[in-house]
């Protein structure tokens, strides 16, 4: 595939890999965060961390936006899907999240008309052809996500679609990194920043990141070329005393973001004055909901969302994985009780997620001889 | 790699290769996807309620293999084929994989009231025509009709019995560390085509179900290399990914993919990209793996490269020793990765 297949070279691949081991200090240990649910699928899918040097860890962050979905929200998703006539439509990875009352695709079974869309405008279409059932969409995702719903309710309203609704659950980037920032068992040295959301929001919001904390950013492609050029470029701004946000991903990525996605976000969204973030809590103005001028298309106020919050599992150290504290691996039920097929934790559930891209991809120990087997 | 993790690691595999059980307490789709749900169901209540112990393709009474399938794929006509094709396709190639001839089949129809008489003609046609080509026989068969809504269309069972050729001896726990695998030709097609037929994409490309039946490749596989081969097993549901674990564990061995060598259609590499699904969990209908003994590999190779529709077979891969009931695949990009089973379901209802 042209424009694709370029960045998954694996001879440059081990080039640049050779140019990183040159850059780090020996004897220095870099964690080094991917701040986006992207990066962690890329770098397990095409083992990115084994051409890494020992000493050169990454760090799996918050941005995978079905994770960081709390399970009293997934319980008010499946409610509203229960109601008389209502079809709720959702992102498949979103089916599988536990609420405290199981999942999506266990209220399907039982009877829920449930649907898997790709694209919010998947289930206006349904909405369009069904005009006797309320259609719900259950909207997830960072800025990368959010223009598509926002058009998709400009053009609801244009039509003057009555039967369609969405149950906002969009949440913004820079407020998760700001509360990571400030805790205090972080140690991290830099950034990959997120390449999807800044094609939206652009690389300037990230700029409090150098400038309030003393750490790099690099906003990074996907392809596994991108992140190795990305982790590269933090480690030559740490050997070079240097702090900045730096753009890997120029050829998508414009400094200033996209101007036309920020007008649509800001007329259909406005900002909730905090917002519930699985294992992380709740974070001051990160969640959007519907703005007044959108407020008939609002899940929320058209069906009665029981709203009822659900602590997360004692046992699932989720929010420890987010912030980074630890590795998926060192939580304790890693892989026994928390497995893909039934994850306790919603880390565990989308591909995106740090533990489920652990478990699936694995990653034995890097120059050992017993992967290739004997 | 501190112990820790490696301890941590260690204690996974152990699990991975416990033998699963069935804690549903319902079932959803994914109970039909062909991946870990699947194998939950089948291994944890079927398996064991029939004192069933090998899960093999085909079943062996008096020397004779037995097998049987459900298709109720959703749309019944797609590019490439359609539910009577696979029907046919899907059965005999149970048999043949399980390196048994085909000699005759079965017919259930499950219609929907409603049902187009022209639509079932088309797919009556089909059904015959595709057992012509695949040269086996419908010698008994049955018609029930269901309401409105009950079921889309129609639904299609077929058993099919074979004889089992004398030069087959393939056992899923016949694996041994150094025999090489065989791919009958580019992966995915039918998932990727089932999933663009139903149009819930606005992807354009020209991409044809794989739907065809296998014989004629087993045979030349078996004339080629006969006693050499280990085992051979269609990658339908769940794709290569979950057969070669299926095999992995049923032998006890490692298996390990070189990614890179893995033949694959542009189109259905694009579509995959762009839908995010890896074409190593897509469907396929007329694609088998082969294990074969290395010194047989190049005859075996040869051999399934020299029938009609398998020209693109390929080597991509071997069995190795550790870790056991593991995949690994050895990334195009130079990395490593464990390959697991399909969890959930990417896409209902594809055969």
């Amino acid at each position: 595939m042209r424009f694709v297949d370029e960045y998954r070279d694996a001879e440059l691949g081990r080039a640049l890999a050779a140019e990183i081991l040159a850059t780090a200090e020996p004897g220095r240990h870099y964690k080094v965060m991917e701040v986006c649910g992207g990066h962690t699928h890329t770098i397990y899918k095409y083992g990115v961390d084994d051409l890494l040097p020992e000493n050169v860890e990454l760090v799996h962050g918050p941005g995978c936006p079905v994770c960081v979905i709390p399970m009293g929200r997934v319980d008010d998703g499946i409610a509203v899907a229960h109601e008389e006539g209502v079809i709720f439509t959702c992102f498949g990875d979103m089916m599988r999240v536990p609420g405290g009352h199981g999942t999506l695709l266990e209220a399907k079974a039982e009877g829920a008309d449930i649907r898997m869309v790709y694209s919010p405008l998947d289930a206006l279409r349904i909405a369009r052809e069904s005009p006797d059932r309320e259609v719900v969409f259950f909207a997830v995702g960072f800025e990368t996500t959010a223009p598509s719903t926002a058009l998709t309710l400009m053009r609801a309203k244009a039509e003057g679609l009555r039967n369609f609704s969405v149950f906002c659950n969009h949440v913004t980037i820079v407020p998760p990194l700001r509360a990571l920032l400030e805790s205090p068992d972080l140690r991290l040295d830099g950034f990959i920043g997120p390449g999807h959301v800044s094609t939206v929001v652009g690389a300037r919001p990230f700029e409090f990141i150098p400038a309030d904390y003393g750490k790099p950013i690099v906003v990074s492609g996907f392809e596994p070329l991108d992140l190795l050029q990305s982790v590269h470029m933090i480690l030559l701004q740490l050997r070079d005393g240097r702090c900045e946000v730096e753009n890997q991903y120029k050829r998508v990525v414009p400094y200033d973001g996209n101007a036309q996605a920020l007008r649509v976000l800001a007329e259909v969204f406005d900002l909730r004055p905090h917002f519930e973030w699985r294992g992380l809590g709740f974070i001051s103005h990160s969640g959007l909901k519907l703005s007044h001028a959108y407020s008939d298309f609002d899940a929320e106020l058209r069906f009665r969302v029981p709203g009822i919050r659900v602590a997360d599992p004692k046992a699932c150290q989720c929010g420890e994985v987010l912030k980074g504290v630890i590795k998926p691996w060192e939580c304790k039920v890693f892989g026994t009780a928390c497995t893909p097929e039934r994850p306790i934790g919603t880390c565990m559930v989308s591909s995106e997620g740090a533990c489920a891209a652990y478990y699936n991809f694995g990653r034995f120990s890097r120059g050992e001889k017993r992967l290739v087997g004997a | 790699m501190a112990t820790r993790e490696q301890a941590v690691l260690d204690k996974l595999e152990l699990w991975r290769r416990k033998p699963t059980k069935f804690r549903d307490e319902r079932i959803t789709m994914a109970h039909g996807a062909g991946g870990k749900a699947t194998q939950a169901l089948v291994e944890g209540l079927l398996a064991p309620a029939f004192g069933m112990t090998e899960l093999a393709d085909a079943g062996a009474v008096d020397g004779l293999a037995l097998t049987t399938d459900a298709f109720v794929v959703k749309p019944i006509r797609f590019p490439g084929g359609s539910i009577g094709e696979l029907a046919v396709n899907g059965t005999v190639n149970d048999l043949a994989v399980a390196g048994a001839r085909p000699l005759a089949l079965t017919l259930s129809l499950v219609l929907e009231e409603g049902l187009g008489a022209d639509e079932l003609r088309a797919e009556v046609d089909a059904i015959a025509r595709a057992a012509t080509a695949a040269d086996v026989h419908v010698v008994a068969g049955d018609t029930k009709v269901v309401e409105r809504g009950h079921c889309d269309s129609m639904y299609i069972c077929t058993t099919g019995l074979g004889r089992f050729d004398p030069r087959a001896h393939l056992s899923p726990a016949a694996l041994r560390p150094g025999d090489r695998i065989l791919v009958s030709g580019s992966i995915g097609e039918h998932g990727t085509a089932i999933m663009l037929a139903r149009g819930e994409f606005e992807l354009a490309a020209e991409i044809e179900s794989d739907t065809r039946p296998l014989w004629p490749a087993v045979d030349a596989l078996l004339e080629a290399a006969g006693p050499s081969l280990r085992c051979m097993r269609d990658a339908t549901r769940g794709g290569v990914a979950s057969a070669l674990n299926e095999l992995a564990r049923a032998s006890g061995v490692a298996v390990v993919v070189r990614e890179a060598a893995v033949p694959v259609q542009p189109a259905v590499a694009g579509a995959c990209e762009i839908l995010g699904i890896d074409p190593m969990y897509g469907a396929n209908e007329g694609r088998f793996l082969v294990f074969v003994a290395p010194e047989a590999a190049d005859e075996a190779l040869a051999a399934l490269t020299s029938v009609a529709g398998c020209e693109q077979a390929a080597e991509i891969g071997e069995v190795k020793t550790d870790p056991p009931g593991l995949v690994l695949v050895e990334t195009a990009f130079g990395g490593r990765r464990v390959m697991d089973m399909l969890v959930g379901d990417p896409l209902p209802r594809i055969c």
